[in-house]
């Protein structure tokens, strides 16, 4: 952060700064729909491999800062989702509104937190995205058996806590203060 | 550390109302899903104005992306190239000498080919392509191989059109947007394409299996006749697919049919051809029966 703040060399005061407002609330929805948008530029894939990076950085958003986006915004980053993802139209509006007010739940009943147990509660959640998912094309006509899934998985899994901390950079370039106050 | 409770909306009636609506609009977003979800399954092609709009929007966003990952992947293999260079260097000009006798032959099977079919008054039909396009995007998080083609209804393309690269099959339109369009790849589980085998013509079915491998469906059943490493071309029944197009090559056996491998893998394929929907030639007329017999 430091070396963003001064790129040519000349240390800028950073009191009488204040973060951009603008900046502040859309950066969460931006990071998303990135997201969401991501995994299909990254390869043309014949097999389920990549994360379902949309819903983990959502999932990371809501476990670093409760109420910053509303209970309601899986309806519509879940609407942008479901446009590229190749799911059933609605698989997202329906499992993001779903696990956003499951994670409130959560978050409620279990007030001490540290690494372990977000992890463990995110790991839950991912799971049972990706194999609703999985249920839900089914349903809709394909037939994908369960083992192809396997591997997403545990990408997945592991690649969670990656997510995390890219969010919290993100979370910082947020809340940067850089708009002079007049 | 355990956060501050900071739920308890007290006795501001304001913040009362705002924590309540904002929970029930999420019940209500997840209910909308749930109706989204169920026009989807029983009306499948509802939203496929959407996805098309949004896939043209971002059309060039991911046709850059597409030139950036065959780059990467072209400077791979130069550096894999570099190291390999000496022993691949044999080993292609050995090759291009049997091609070069393979091929004469094979010019030679053409013109005889064509001298038969003009004899047989068979027509070819219009083989052009209709477009050369790169696969810009794909479905890479979900259990449905789709891809989305950098060339919609802007350059002829249309619905039901396959799809295939210089290897082989790719897939077929199944949306077409204005200057993108959705392609079901063969690896997906929905995608069935009538095959034969290419030395002999034994029939099956290749359905996809949704993990890169294809199964294979013998028509006869009883015994296996396939074998490893058998080719598998698209028949042409049923129109679409144009007959003899190269599509799977058989890995491992099973009781009833087997499981192959896709020839083209779409993410080693840069840019892929569409072609006209291919239609049987119609059926000869029946004969007249004559007057008076």
């Amino acid at each position: 952060m430091a070396l963003l703040s001064q790129p040519d060399g000349v240390i800028r005061p950073r009191i009488n700064r204040k973060p951009s407002a603008l900046l502040a609330l859309s950066v969460p929805w931006l990071t998303i729909m990135v997201a969401s948008l991501m995994p299909g530029w990254m390869l043309i894939a014949s097999a389920p491999v990549l994360p379902p990076l949309g819903f983990l950085v959502f999932i990371a958003w809501r476990q670093l800062r409760l109420g910053l986006l509303p209970v309601w915004a899986g309806l519509p980053l879940g609407l942008f989702d479901d446009l590229f993802s190749g799911q059933p139209f609605g698989t997202a509006v329906l499992l993001w509104s779903i696990s956003a007010i499951v994670l409130d739940v959560v978050e409620a009943r279990l007030p001490w937190r540290n690494f372990l147990t977000e992890w463990l509660v995110a790991v839950g959640l991912i799971i049972a995205y990706i194999v609703l998912c999985l249920g839900i094309s089914n349903i809709a006509g394909a037939s994908t058996p369960l083992r192809v899934i396997g591997p997403q998985l545990v990408i997945s899994v592991f690649f969670y806590p990656l997510v995390g901390r890219l969010v919290a950079i993100a979370d910082r370039f947020r809340l940067r203060p850089f708009v002079l106050i007049r | 550390m355990a956060p501050p409770s900071n739920r308890r909306s007290g006795f501001s009636r304001r913040a009362q109302y705002t924590t309540f609506f904002s929970y029930a609009a999420g019940v209500a977003g997840a209910l909308v899903g749930l109706v989204l979800l169920a026009i989807a399954i029983f009306s499948p092609g509802a939203f496929s104005v959407l996805n098309s709009v949004a896939a043209d929007a971002t059309e060039p966003a991911a046709q850059a992306s597409a030139g950036g990952r065959s780059a990467g992947k072209n400077a791979f293999a130069t550096i894999s190239g570099f190291f390999q260079s000496g022993s691949e260097h044999a080993r292609v000009a050995r090759e291009l000498a049997e091609a070069k006798v393979r091929l004469v032959e094979a010019q030679a099977i053409k013109d005889e080919n064509r001298r038969l079919k003009q004899l047989l008054d068979l027509d070819e039909g219009d083989a052009q392509p209709v477009a050369f396009a790169r696969l810009v995007a794909s479905t890479g998080t979900s259990t449905r191989r789709f891809a989305t083609l950098g060339a919609g209804a802007d350059r002829g393309v249309t619905k039901g059109m396959p799809v295939r690269s210089p290897m082989g099959l790719v897939g077929r339109v199944l949306e077409v947007g204005s200057s993108s369009s959705r392609v079901l790849l063969i690896t997906d589980t929905e995608s069935l394409v009538p095959v034969r085998r290419a030395k002999d013509g034994v029939a099956a079915f290749a359905q996809g299996q949704g993990d890169g491998t294809i199964r294979v469906r013998l028509v006869n059943l009883g015994l296996n006749p396939l074998r490893k490493g058998d080719v598998m071309v698209t028949t042409g029944s049923g129109g679409l697919y144009r007959p003899g197009t190269p599509m799977a090559i058989v890995t491992k056996l099973l009781r009833d049919g087997a499981i192959a491998r896709v020839l083209s893998n779409p993410s080693d394929t840069d840019f892929v051809i569409v072609e006209r929907a291919w239609s049987p030639p119609p059926p000869p007329p029946p004969a007249v029966p004559q007057a008076g017999s």
